[in-house]
C-alpha cells in the first residue's frame, strides 16, 4: 500500500509539473508583446469590457486545465499501474450511484459559478445607451466605410498593402495586410457606438483590443460600443467569410485624445466642403487618367484585373468590353448603381464625383480601349446622379 | 448459409448484404477522406508562409469549402454508416439490415452526389466557395453559377443519410435477437439508434435550407434577401438547427466505438452503462436547443444570448459523465495497449481538450473574441479529427481481424498511431494560439505576426496527412497478406455477439437468432 501511495504522489507531481510550467509560460505570455512564438493568448485590450472578457477567459481556461489535470492524472496512473504486463488483475466493479451522482452535480455547480461573471459582462456589452459618438460602419466586398453620424464626414477604408507585396513581387513590410488607406479615428475615453451594417454580403467587424466583434448584415443594423482607455492604433480584421478577398479587408482604429479628434473631425468637414467645389471643375484627360488609374487600382482591380482582364467565369474583363466602349450613360449606370444580383457594387455612394469621373474616363481609355465619348467630367456624374 | 456472394461486379452493384454494403461505405469514405485531405494539404501549403504562393484567394475559398463538405458528408458520416452496417446486425444477433434494398440505394446514390459536388471544381465559375456553412447571401445572390450543382448534391447526400438512418432504426427496433432488451444492447448500437433519430429529424431541415436557396437563386423568392423582405439571419438559424445536431451525429457513434474498445483492452466491463445511455440521450436532446451559440455575434437580443449560453454550458455535464465513465472503466483494469486502445485513449484525451474549448466557446462574452477565429478551427478539429476520425481508425483496427480473418501489423499500427497523434497536435494545438491572438478562420493570407505558428501548423498537417497513407498501406497489406486469425474472440477481453461468430465473419451470420441471456 505504501509503495502504491508513493507512486500516486510521484505520478501527481509528474503531471503537476507540466501544468505549472504551462501556467508560468501563460503568465509570461500575458506580459510580453504578442508576436512570433510569444503569440499565445488573447490580448487584454484597452476597454473595460475587453479586460473583463480576458479575465473570464483566463478563469475558465484554468478551471478546465485543473479538471483536465485531475482526470488525466487518474487515467495515466491507471495506465501505469493497472496494466496487464505488470500482472494487475482486473476488478469487476461497473457502477456506483453515489460517484455518478457526484460527478454530475459537481460540474453543474462549477458551471453555475462560471455563469455569473459571464452574465454580468454580457449585460455590459449589450448596453449601447448614452453614447458620445455614433459611427456607422458599412461592410463592402472588400473594404469598410465609416460615416460619422451627424456630420458630413464619411470615407472608405481599404487595404493599403499592394498586390505586388501579396504575390511576392515586393517585400512584405511590418504592417503587411494590417494597413489601410484611412483609419477610423475615435476619441479616447468617450463611449463610441458603432452601428454596423453591410451593403452586399455578411461581414464581421472585429477589433480584438476593443473586444468588438459584430456581424455586418445587409438590411440590418447591429449596435455595439467601445470606450478606449488609451490612445493607440488598434488593428482588426473582417471575421465573417465574405468572398474572395475576405482576408484583405483589415480594420485600423486610431484612438486619439479628444482635442486631437475634434481637430481631425473639423479638418475632415473642411475637406468634404472642398470636394464639393472640385465637382464643378473641368479636368483634362491626363488629369483624369492619372487620378483614374489610382482609383481603379484601389476599387476595381481586385475583380476586373490590373489590366482589365477580369477573372473568367467570375468577373468580366473591361478590356474591349461593351460597357467601356459603349454609351457613357450605360457606363455611368453600371458604376454608380451597380448591377443588382451580381458582385458589381453601386459605387455611387462609395466614391466621390471626381473619383467616379476619373475612373470611368480611365476605363474608357486604358488598355487600348478607344471609345467615342472618352472624357467624363465630375459634373456629368453629378447630373447623372441628380437625374435619377 | 446456403449461398455466397454473387460473382464479379454484380456482387457490389446489386449488393443487399449488410457486410458488402458496409465494406463499400468504408472504402468510399476512405476515398473521400483522402480527397478532403488533399484539399486540406492545399490549404496548409498556401498558409505555410504569408503571401499568396500556390493558389488564388478565390480558389482557396473553394478548397476550404470543399474540404469541409467532403470531410463532414463524405468521410465522417459514411464511415460510421459503414461501421453500423457491418456491426449492428452482428451485435444484436440479426441476419442482416431490416431494409436491404434501401440499404443498396442509400449507398449507391452517394457517389453520384459527390460527383455532382466535385465536378463543379472543373466548371467555369469554380466550385462552391462560400464555406461549408454556406451563409446567404454569399451562397445565393453572390454565389458562383455552379451553386445549383452544390444544392442538388446536398439533396442527394441528405436523402442517402435519411434512408440509412431509417434502416438503422428499423433494424435495431425489429431485428434484435430474443432476450436482447434495449438496455442489454452494446453502446455502439445505442449511440447509433440515437444518432439515427437525430439524422431523421435534421436532414430534412438541411434539405429545406438548400431548397430555399434554390428558390432564391432561380425563382425570384427572397427568403434570405433583406431587400425583398427576407432575412439573411434566418438562413443561419435554419442551418444551425440542422448543423448543431449534425456535429453530434458525427461524434455520438464515436462514443459507441470508444465504449466498445476501452472495456475490451481494460478487461473490465464498461463503467456506468446506463448512465452512458442516459448521457447520450441527454446530449442528443440538448443538441436541438443550443443552435444559436454558433451565432453569438449576429446581434441576437440579450435574452437570447443568455439562454443559448446557459443551455450550451449544460452540455458539459453529460459529456463529463462520459469521460469520467471511460476513465473509471480503465481504473483498476488489466490494460494492454494495442493500436485500437492507443487511438481510444488518444480519443479520450483529445476529445476532452476539444470539450474544454467547447465550454470556453459557450461563454458568450468570451465568444465575442473567439468567434470565427482559428480558436474555433482548433476546437472543432479536436472533436472532429481526434474525436470522430481517431475513433473510426480505432474501430477499423479493432474489427478488421473479425472482418477479414487476418491480423494487422501491430508495429506498423503503433507507428501510425504515434505519427498521427504527434502530427495532429502539431497541426492543431498552435491554432489555439493563432485564434486567441486574432487570426480569423477562412483566411487565404495573414499578417506577419501569425507566420511562425502557421508554419508549425502546416508542417504538422503534412505529417498527419502522410500517416494516413501508412494506415491505408497497413489495411491493404492486412487484407492481402496479414497473419491469419481464426478464433472467434480475436481480442482476449472482447465481449458481445460479434465475437461469437466465426473469424473471418461468414457472409451470412445469425440466420437463426442466437440466445441472449
Amino acid at each position: 500500500m505504501v509503495s502504491r501511495a508513493k507512486r500516486l504522489v510521484r505520478g501527481c507531481i509528474g503531471l503537476l509539473a507540466p501544468a505549472l510550467l504551462l501556467q508560468a509560460v501563460a503568465a509570461r505570455a500575458a506580459t510580453e508583446p504578442q508576436e512570433g512564438w510569444g503569440l499565445l493568448n488573447m490580448p487584454k485590450g484597452v476597454t473595460s469590457v475587453s479586460r473583463e472578457i480576458h479575465d473570464i477567459h483566463m478563469v475558465v481556461l484554468w478551471i478546465c486545465v485543473w479538471i483536465g489535470v485531475a482526470v488525466f492524472a487518474v487515467m495515466f496512473y491507471s495506465m501505469f499501474a493497472h496494466r496487464k504486463s505488470r500482472g494487475h488483475k482486473p476488478a469487476t466493479f461497473h457502477e456506483s450511484t453515489s460517484v455518478e451522482l457526484a460527478w454530475t452535480i459537481i460540474p453543474a455547480l462549477i458551471l453555475i459559478v462560471m455563469a455569473f461573471p459571464a452574465t454580468r459582462t454580457l449585460k455590459e456589452l449589450y448596453d449601447t445607451s448614452e453614447a458620445d459618438l455614433d459611427i456607422k460602419v458599412t461592410g463592402y466586398q472588400w473594404k469598410w466605410r465609416y460615416d460619422y453620424l451627424g456630420t458630413d464626414v464619411g470615407f472608405m477604408s481599404e487595404l493599403a498593402t499592394s498586390q505586388d507585396s501579396v504575390y511576392g513581387r515586393a517585400p512584405k513590410t511590418e504592417y503587411y495586410l494590417e494597413e489601410v488607406t484611412e483609419p477610423v479615428v475615435i476619441p479616447v475615453g468617450k463611449k463610441v457606438r458603432f452601428l454596423i451594417t453591410a451593403a452586399d454580403v455578411i461581414h464581421a467587424w472585429w477589433v480584438p483590443d476593443l473586444a468588438v466583434k459584430r456581424d455586418a448584415i445587409p438590411g440590418f443594423v447591429n449596435e455595439t460600443w467601445a470606450r478606449a482607455d488609451e490612445p493607440g492604433i488598434y488593428r482588426g480584421r473582417c471575421a465573417e467569410l465574405c468572398g474572395k478577398d475576405h482576408a484583405f479587408m483589415p480594420i485600423v482604429v486610431n484612438a486619439v485624445p479628444e482635442e486631437e479628434f475634434n481637430a481631425w473631425l473639423a479638418a475632415k468637414q473642411a475637406d468634404a466642403a472642398a470636394l464639393r467645389e472640385l465637382t464643378e471643375k473641368s479636368f483634362t484627360l491626363e488629369e483624369l487618367m492619372a487620378k483614374g488609374e489610382e482609383v481603379y487600382g484601389r476599387s476595381c482591380a481586385s475583380c476586373h484585373g490590373a489590366s482589365g482582364e477580369g477573372i473568367p467565369g467570375a468577373f468580366p474583363g473591361l478590356q474591349g468590353s461593351a460597357i467601356a466602349l459603349g454609351p457613357v450613360a450605360d457606363h455611368l449606370d453600371v458604376v454608380v448603381n451597380g448591377k443588382p444580383g451580381t458582385a458589381m457594387q453601386a459605387f455611387g455612394a462609395q466614391l466621390s464625383e471626381v473619383d467616379l469621373a476619373a475612373v470611368i474616363t480611365y476605363e474608357r481609355n486604358a488598355w487600348g480601349n478607344q471609345s467615342e465619348d472618352n472624357i467624363v467630367q465630375p459634373a456629368d456624374v453629378f447630373q447623372f446622379k441628380q437625374a435619377r | 448459409m446456403a449461398h455466397g456472394p454473387a460473382k464479379g461486379i454484380r456482387r457490389w452493384l446489386f449488393a443487399t448484404n449488410h457486410k458488402d454494403i458496409g465494406t463499400m461505405y468504408l472504402w468510399f469514405s476512405f476515398a473521400m477522406f483522402l480527397l478532403g485531405g488533399f484539399f486540406a494539404m492545399v490549404i496548409r501549403a498556401e498558409l505555410f508562409e504569408p503571401g499568396m504562393q500556390i493558389v488564388r484567394p478565390e480558389f482557396f475559398n473553394q478548397m476550404t469549402t470543399m474540404h469541409g463538405l467532403v470531410m463532414v458528408f463524405g468521410a465522417i458520416m459514411p464511415v460510421f454508416v459503414g461501421l453500423a452496417n457491418w456491426m449492428i446486425p452482428m451485435m444484436i444477433g440479426a441476419p442482416d439490415m431490416a431494409l436491404p434494398r434501401m440499404n443498396n440505394l442509400s449507398f449507391w446514390i452517394l457517389p453520384f452526389g459527390f460527383s455532382l459536388l466535385a465536378s463543379t471544381l472543373f466548371m467555369e465559375g469554380g466550385g462552391p466557395n462560400f464555406g461549408w456553412t454556406f451563409y446567404a447571401p454569399l451562397s445565393t445572390t453572390y454565389a458562383p453559377s455552379t451553386v445549383n450543382f452544390f444544392i442538388f448534391g446536398i439533396h442527394i447526400i441528405g436523402a442517402s443519410s435519411i434512408m440509412g438512418a431509417i434502416n438503422i432504426v428499423a433494424t435495431i427496433l425489429n431485428l434484435r435477437a430474443p432476450g436482447m432488451t434495449l438496455m442489454k444492447m452494446p453502446l455502439f448500437v445505442w449511440t447509433w439508434l440515437i444518432t439515427a433519430f437525430l439524422l431523421i429529424a435534421v436532414m430534412p431541415v438541411l434539405a429545406g435550407a438548400v431548397t430555399m436557396m434554390l428558390m432564391d437563386i432561380n425563382f425570384g423568392t427572397s427568403f434570405f434577401d433583406a431587400a425583398g423582405g427576407g432575412d439573411p439571419v434566418l438562413f443561419q438559424h435554419i442551418f444551425w438547427f440542422f448543423g448543431h445536431p449534425e456535429v453530434y451525429i458525427i461524434i455520438i457513434p464515436a462514443f459507441g466505438v470508444i465504449s466498445a474498445i476501452i472495456p475490451t483492452f481494460s478487461r473490465k466491463p464498461l463503467f456506468g452503462y446506463s448512465s452512458m445511455v442516459y448521457a447520450t440521450a441527454a446530449i442528443a436532446f440538448l443538441s436541438f436547443i443550443v443552435w444559436a451559440h454558433h451565432m453569438f455575434t449576429v446581434g441576437m437580443p440579450l435574452a437570447g444570448e443568455l439562454y443559448f449560453m446557459y443551455a450550451t454550458m449544460l452540455i458539459a455535464v453529460p459529456t463529463g459523465v462520459k469521460v469520467f465513465n471511460w476513465v473509471s472503466t480503465m481504473f483498476r483494469g488489466a490494460m494492454t495497449f494495442e493500436t485500437p486502445m492507443l487511438f481510444a485513449i488518444a480519443f479520450v484525451v483529445l476529445f476532452t481538450l476539444g470539450g474544454f474549448t467547447g465550454l470556453m466557446l459557450a461563454i458568450a462574452p468570451a465568444d465575442i473574441q473567439y468567434h470565427d477565429s482559428y480558436f474555433v478551427v482548433a476546437h472543432f478539429h479536436y472533436v472532429m479529427v481526434a474525436g470522430a476520425l481517431f475513433s473510426s481508425t480505432a474501430a477499423v483496427y479493432y474489427w478488421l481481424p473479425k472482418w477479414c480473418g487476418r491480423m494487422y501489423n501491430e508495429t506498423m499500427g503503433k507507428v501510425q498511431f504515434w505519427i498521427s497523434f504527434i502530427g495532429f497536435n502539431i497541426t492543431f494545438f498552435p491554432q489555439h494560439f493563432l485564434g486567441l491572438a486574432g487570426m480569423p478562420r477562412r483566411y487565404a493570407d495573414y499578417s506577419l505576426q501569425f507566420a511562425d505558428w502557421n508554419m508549425v501548423s502546416s508542417i504538422g498537417a503534412f505529417i498527419y496527412g502522410a500517416s494516413q497513407l501508412l494506415f491505408l498501406y497497413n489495411v491493404i497489406s492486412t487484407i492481402v497478406a496479414g497473419k491469419k486469425v481464426s478464433e472467434p474472440k480475436v481480442w482476449e477481453g472482447a465481449e458481445g455477439l460479434e465475437w461469437t461468430v466465426a473469424t473471418p465473419a461468414p457472409y451470412h451470420t445469425f440466420s437463426t437468432p442466437p440466445a441472449v441471456k
